[in-house]
């Protein structure tokens, strides 16, 4: 994680358990009871902390497809910045302050003549660090089995038609590499700042599902 | 052969563009597999939890949402390395029975 200064509020010390605030009314699942029953366990055999459970669901809630948008807006903008994503995406990551983790990421570019659609047809696998965590559909069986064979009709679902003389890759994702579409940077953009590029890039158009658009 | 969990190329409907703010049991799931497979920890390998998820049965795969799927692989990891026994998951899970029916948790 980067630079995250943790401030405790609190002004008690925490060796009492705090109550878990209910997820839900009614009774808890078999599963939200495991969950609860392996993160106490693996307290009070002091493996982790409440305290370490808490900072890493914040460091979580706050990555975001942002961050994937202005790596994108400054590769479209700076190209000796888009030549170290192509070519070295963890360092690229870094010098925006994300930190990619155990993986291998790789980028791949969208052109007038390729383009390029992200699956992990196995499970879920997503390039977490730099987009948050993935939507439901990614992790569904009909992406997960149509996106490798049939991807032009699924991204038509989604509503981007691919014209037939652009040729379709389709990655396939695992647990240790996964993918980052660089999409097309959309004609009248000329002039714009980063931030303002950033904001025509989402999450869907670094999937591979959509393309950026002017707004 | 192919496994349950193998599905690309299979045949499958359209896709349904759900998604939903995670809660927080399942971001807490996920924070477990992140700490428990750090360096410093070392506790699961993703691979050891892809694995633990392909063993789920192919009736119960399909039934099971998401991070269901993870805790039962993350908990099917620590027994298998001993990081827990069956006996401790067993008094903690009476033990949170008993606190949520007391109104304690």
């Amino acid at each position: 994680m980067s630079g995250h200064t943790h401030h405790d509020h609190h002004d008690h010390d925490h060796d009492h358990p705090h109550p878990t605030q209910p997820d839900v009314d009614g009774p808890l699942t078999y599963h939200q009871r495991l969950e609860i029953a392996v993160r106490e366990l693996m307290i009070e055999k002091g493996v982790l902390t409440a305290d370490e459970v808490r900072r890493t669901v914040e460091a979580m809630d706050a990555r975001s497809p942002a961050g994937g948008a202005r790596v994108v807006a400054r590769a479209w903008t700076d190209p000796a910045y888009k030549q170290t994503l192509m070519t070295d995406p963890s360092r690229a990551l870094n010098q925006v302050g994300v930190e990619v983790g155990l993986y291998k990421l790789v980028v791949v570019e969208n052109t007038d003549a390729v383009h390029n659609l992200v699956v992990c047809t196995l499970c879920s696998c997503y390039p977490r660090a730099i987009l948050g965590l993935p939507p439901d559909w990614y992790k569904s069986r009909a992406y997960r089995s149509r996106a490798v064979r049939e991807p032009r009709t699924v991204m038509a679902e989604f509503g981007l038609e691919i014209p037939d003389d652009v040729a379709v890759r389709v990655h396939d994702s695992t647990a240790d590499m996964r993918y980052l579409v660089l999409p097309k940077r959309p004609k009248g953009t000329e002039g714009w700042s980063e931030t303002r590029l950033a904001g025509i890039v989402t999450r869907d158009t670094m999937i591979g599902v959509a393309e950026a658009r002017l707004p | 052969m192919r496994q349950h969990h193998d599905m690309g190329g299979e045949k499958a409907g359209p896709v349904e563009k759900t998604e939903h703010d995670y809660a927080p049991w399942e971001k807490r799931v996920d924070a477990l597999m992140v700490l428990l497979s750090d360096r410093e920890r070392s506790l699961i390998k993703v691979d050891e939890l892809r694995r633990n998820i392909e063993a789920i049965g192919p009736d119960a795969y399909h039934k099971m949402t998401y991070y269901e799927r993870w805790i039962t692989s993350i908990t099917s990891t620590l027994l298998q390395r001993g990081a827990l026994t069956s006996d401790e998951l067993a008094r903690k899970l009476a033990d949170i029975e008993r606190r949520e029916t007391a109104g304690l948790l």
